[in-house]
């Protein structure tokens, strides 16, 4: 027999029983909204305003309609540092998992030290990114501090600029910034290898089916759940770079003429160098727009097919 | 009875001038950043002023740098906030442009007093004829020198360069490199981020025979002959006599602490950083002087000031405190404690100081020293790297560089100064 919910409400104050389930997901929904109401949605909200005043931190916002981003669109040092980082973003994802993905496949069927190889993987994705940038920011350094021009000249080579060089600086910075996620996206993709059920493989096998055919019609298409998460979070990540950038070059922040210069680092100076805080909202805005974009388009491209 | 009747009286008295003394207490609040030496300064000088005005209560407030700015702007508007505040020359026209701060009262500081016995570079704090801002310690740069590498190279360590010409001389002799070429050590380091936009703006370009900026600051007038002549003269210290590289040893401070560069240009506050090199001797002398003997300098200074925020007896007391502060004993403790210079002619250019090794050529300096108005310090900084870069990466002649450079500048001027 079933109750109707109009029945058991004799001891719930008035409300039926599905009133008051939910009243109840409300008020346990309340808790994470009202904190992402006032934590996340109303500051985004109030940059978005931001952008369009003269707000310089000192002084009573002022509207300016929008004319920051009339000045954003005539600003060299902008579509520079859009260029930058959009290269960030083209070359660190691509070069990023294809590094993990060959390195996890092999690290599957690697069983000795398997665990310890895993974690010397990992290690660099915990240590401190600031720390980390100082130690490859001394690297790249000339003779006689840099390792890797006394390895050139030790070699009878040429010294490199590589910081100090505008063509350079920005793939030296990028570097590092792959090799400290690199363990991440290994883990990631060995639990994913690892949920790919066996007996697919063993099909596959009595059929008497290539490596690379499996790794082309089995593997990969069964990956593709952990290729679209690792996609879009390290896209994220690329596109949201500054730790690097801003430690490795921080005498001249944004390296040479802008060479090494990310979105984010931009907003930073103007926010809180220059204190031209409307103005660093419209490039805010600008990037939340494109982060948006990005990930729209591959959750589309990459799930829809 | 009567005894305890009047003990009673006695017990009432006594209470009731210990509340109506802690009634007339005043307390004012003072900020600035953190820094240990200057910490520890400030305290001093607190613990001395209360002990002189027993009246008067100063909580010392400090913030990290980074956040500095953020806090005060966050501060002021809320009606929180210092009662005397600490802040860099170059902030002071968008604190004044904020209403943060008030102009000096004129009864303590009238500015013919403070025209007569602060240092000339001071002025850069006054506004339509009211001064907003006072500076206890001031700060120059000098050329430090490596006396061993100087030694080494046949130099006398005794007798550092005067001119241009000698510290070029100096330069290539001490300039060490390998078989193939390769940089071991500078003659002199080359680090545009550090001091030598400063050394290129203020002096080289001054000695050239240009200036920076217009009188009144509003127009960048450095794309000139004397620009291009003194921006040659720097970049050809690495173009042509390569006798230094930029981002050698990452920094110039770092390379002249490892003993990897003879001469370095730096202020008064790498003082205590250099303070604790054991590896060799050095000296600090005044910075070249042109071949026709002009010299120049850059000074910086923090001021202190009386926020919009006092009024009545905590204005009278911030007063008290700001001449207390801008007095000769609080700049004897400050330099004594954080080693920077004196503001006032008469507190710094004692017998001793001027016959001081170190000391010294710091303190001629500020004779001749320019302080430069900045609008915003670091976009103005980055237009300076830039253009430096240009040069020295790009191989762009000096000429272009410069008006590439001014024209920006000038935006940034511009911008600033039609609110």
């Amino acid at each position: 027999m079933n109750v109707s919910p109009s029945d058991s409400d004799a001891g719930g104050g008035g409300l039926s029983l599905r009133q008051q389930q939910v009243v109840w997901a409300w008020a346990f929904l309340a808790v994470p909204i009202l904190f992402y109401g006032l934590i996340r949605f109303y500051p985004t909200a109030e940059a978005f305003y931001l952008s369009t005043t003269n707000w310089n931190l000192l002084s009573k916002p002022a509207f300016v309609g929008l004319a920051n981003f009339e000045r954003l669109w005539d600003d060299p040092v902008f579509w520079k540092v859009f260029r930058n980082t959009v290269l960030y973003l083209a070359i660190g994802t691509p070069v990023s998992l294809l590094l993990s993905f060959t390195i996890a496949y092999h690290l599957d069927r690697v069983r000795f030290m398997h665990g310890f190889i895993r974690a010397l993987y990992f290690l660099p994705f915990l240590t401190t990114a600031a720390a980390m940038a100082w130690v490859w920011r001394w690297f790249y350094q000339p003779v006689p501090i840099g390792l890797f021009n006394d390895m050139l000249v030790g070699l009878g080579l040429a010294q490199q600029p590589f910081l100090r060089s505008t063509t350079q600086a920005l793939p030296s910075v990028l570097a590092p910034a792959i090799w400290a996620g690199l363990g991440f996206q290994v883990v990631i993709f060995l639990a994913g290898l690892r949920a790919i059920p066996m007996t697919y493989y063993e099909a596959a096998r009595i059929d008497g089916v290539g490596n690379l055919t499996i790794l082309r019609r089995i593997t990969l298409p069964l990956l593709k759940p952990t290729l679209v998460f690792l996609v879009v979070f390290s896209s994220i990540g690329f596109l949201r770079i500054f730790d690097q950038v801003y430690n490795m070059t921080s005498g001249d922040p944004g390296g040479p003429l802008n060479a090494t210069k990310p979105l984010v680092l931009m907003i930073y100076q103007t926010a809180f160098s220059s204190f031209q805080m409307g103005y660093a909202a419209a490039q805010t805005v600008v990037l939340f727009v494109v982060l948006l974009a990005v990930s729209l388009l591959q959750l589309r491209l990459l799930r829809d097919r | 009875m009567r005894v305890f009747r009047w003990m009673l009286v006695g017990l009432l008295l006594s209470f009731g001038a210990i509340t109506g003394a802690r009634a007339q207490t005043v307390e004012i609040e003072y900020w600035q950043y953190v820094f240990e030496a200057r910490i520890k300064a400030m305290d001093e000088l607190i613990k001395r002023f209360q002990a002189a005005n027993p009246t008067i209560k100063v909580k010392h407030t400090t913030f990290p740098y980074a956040d500095y700015q953020t806090k005060i702007a966050a501060a002021m508007p809320a009606g929180q906030g210092p009662d005397v505040v600490q802040l860099f020359y170059g902030w002071l026209d968008n604190f004044v442009g904020a209403k943060f701060i008030q102009p000096l009262p004129q009864d303590a500081f009238p500015p013919a007093m403070i025209e007569k016995e602060f240092y000339g570079i001071v002025t850069a704090m006054k506004r339509n004829g009211e001064y907003y801002g006072l500076p206890t310690a001031v700060r120059s740069l000098g050329l430090f020198y490596n006396k061993n590498l100087f030694k080494e190279a046949g130099l006398d360590p005794a007798n550092p360069p005067k001119t241009l010409d000698q510290f070029l001389d100096a330069a290539k002799k001490t300039t060490k490199r390998d078989a193939t070429g390769n940089m071991l050590s500078e003659g002199v380091t080359l680090d545009f981020p550090g001091q030598d936009y400063h050394w290129w703006r203020e002096v080289l370009l001054r000695q050239m025979g240009g200036a920076p900026y217009s009188a009144d600051n509003r127009k960048v007038t450095y794309d000139s002959e004397a620009g291009v002549k003194a921006l040659n003269f720097y970049a050809d210290l690495q173009r042509v006599a390569k006798v230094g590289q930029v981002g050698f040893m990452d920094e110039g401070q770092a390379a002249f602490r490892a003993g990897r560069a003879a001469m370095t240009i730096d202020g008064t506050f790498r003082l205590g950083s250099f303070g604790g090199i054991k590896t060799f001797e050095w000296g600090v002398t005044e910075l070249p002087a042109s071949a026709d003997g002009t010299r120049s300098n850059f000074a910086s200074y923090w001021v202190n000031a009386i926020t919009t925020k006092p009024t009545g007896a905590k204005l009278d007391a911030a007063k008290k405190f700001l001449v207390y502060l801008t007095s000769a004993e609080a700049m004897q403790v400050w330099l004594d404690t954080v080693g920077e210079l004196p503001a006032r002619r008469a507190v710094a250019e004692t017998q001793q100081n001027l016959s001081h090794p170190i000391y010294a050529p710091f303190l001629k300096a500020l004779a001749y020293s320019q302080a430069t108005v900045f609008v915003d310090e670091s976009a103005q900084r980055q237009v300076s790297l830039d253009m430096i870069n240009r040069v020295l990466i790009q191989n762009q002649d000096a000429k272009a560089a410069l008006a590439e450079a001014a024209k920006s500048e000038q935006a940034i001027l511009d911008r600033f100064y039609k609110k």
